[in-house]
């Protein structure tokens, strides 16, 4: 099929092969192992960032170039037709861009990280045109643009762990519990007592939904997008309830000693 | 980092932590303006947090910053 085909059945809604364009995408994307920078949850919230939120800002006054993508993307026509064909090369260059960074740690490779990047283009370029009256100036709209493809690369990823998971989502290994956070085997008897007591708070102190999120992103290294689509969830949701359970078993782990209490800022 | 840092530090909590909707909300916006050498951890401290944060939202945002830079070259 080709590009100009397959823009048409997507704007139009029709179904197109390889199922792109009608799979409502997730948000979603892979998750650093738990010492890393990544493992994340969510939450909440306290002073809003200025801008965040709350009351819209006034639009913007937009820059040359995002005003004539507005004005082409609001035409008919053939002229519409080209612009949108030019959006979607850009939106196909970025995904392959994308895929090609994440790649190395991916466990998908060679045409199927390609079709994925095509997927992820055709998506963004559903979700843009359905949201474009959204756009409010605060950047240009070739980056507001990229966002939804990167967020779409990151859904496609998301969903195809789903489809293809390394390990069964509902698995719960906790010896793999040492070696997520790098605990070193030669040093057990140091770290057992902390790491038990670590399971016991889980066990006592989760709420059922708390613990399963935990028990997959922690033990299972589920990426976090990918429990998004086994949960039928959304990202936020998921990333709440990994940071109130975070919470909860820091206060328990500070309260029976085991970690110093939080004086910080983050408490 | 050893494995009890490690802990610790997932364990912690930012509360000024926008969360996952306001983050992806205004990504493009915080993103542009890291690009630029703008200051987007002071004037956002509750999305910078929360990118440190969330795993899935810091790829999102690398991601976004990579196709920027090279959108630019």
């Amino acid at each position: 099929m080709t590009v100009l085909l397959r823009l048409a059945a997507l704007l139009a809604g029709w179904p197109v092969r390889n199922g792109v364009g009608r799979e409502r995408p997730p948000a979603g994307a892979w998750v650093n192992g738990v010492g890393g920078e990544h493992l994340g949850s969510i939450v909440v919230m306290v002073p809003e960032d200025p801008g965040v939120g709350g009351t819209p800002a006034a639009a913007a006054p937009l820059d040359p170039e995002s005003a004539e993508w507005l004005r082409v993307l609001a035409d008919t026509g053939p002229r519409r037709e080209a612009a949108l064909a030019r959006l979607h090369e850009l939106l196909v260059r970025i995904a392959r861009g994308e895929v090609a960074r994440r790649g190395p740690r991916l466990r998908i490779t060679g045409p199927e990280l390609d079709d994925l990047a095509y997927q992820a283009a055709a998506d963004a370029l559903v979700a843009i045109t359905g949201k474009i009256g959204q756009f409010r100036g605060e950047s240009r709209f070739t980056t507001w643009a990229c966002k939804f493809v990167i967020f779409g690369v990151s859904a496609k990823i998301g969903r195809h762990f789903w489809q293809n998971p390394g390990v069964p989502l509902d698995a719960e290994d906790w010896d793999r519990l040492p070696d997520r956070f790098g605990f070193d085997p030669a040093q057990e008897v140091e770290w057992r007592d902390l790491l038990a007591a670590l399971h016991r708070a889980v066990d006592e102190e989760l709420t059922l939904r708390q613990r399963e999120v935990f028990v997959a992103i922690v033990l299972n290294d589920v990426p976090l997008d990918t429990l998004v689509v086994e949960l039928a969830s959304n990202r936020n949701a998921i990333y709440k309830m990994l940071f109130d359970a975070r919470r909860k078993l820091r206060a328990t782990l500070a309260a029976g000693g085991y970690l110093g209490q939080d004086t910080s800022r983050n408490s | 980092m050893n494995g009890w840092s490690a802990l610790d530090r997932f364990l912690r909590t930012d509360p000024r932590d926008v969360g996952c909707a306001q983050a992806m909300e205004m990504l493009h916006v915080y993103a542009e303006l890291t690009a630029a050498g703008g200051p987007a951890e002071e004037r956002y401290p509750g999305i910078a947090a929360h990118l440190r944060a969330c795993g899935p939202c810091g790829e999102d945002f690398e991601g976004l910053l990579a196709a920027l830079r090279d959108e630019a070259r």
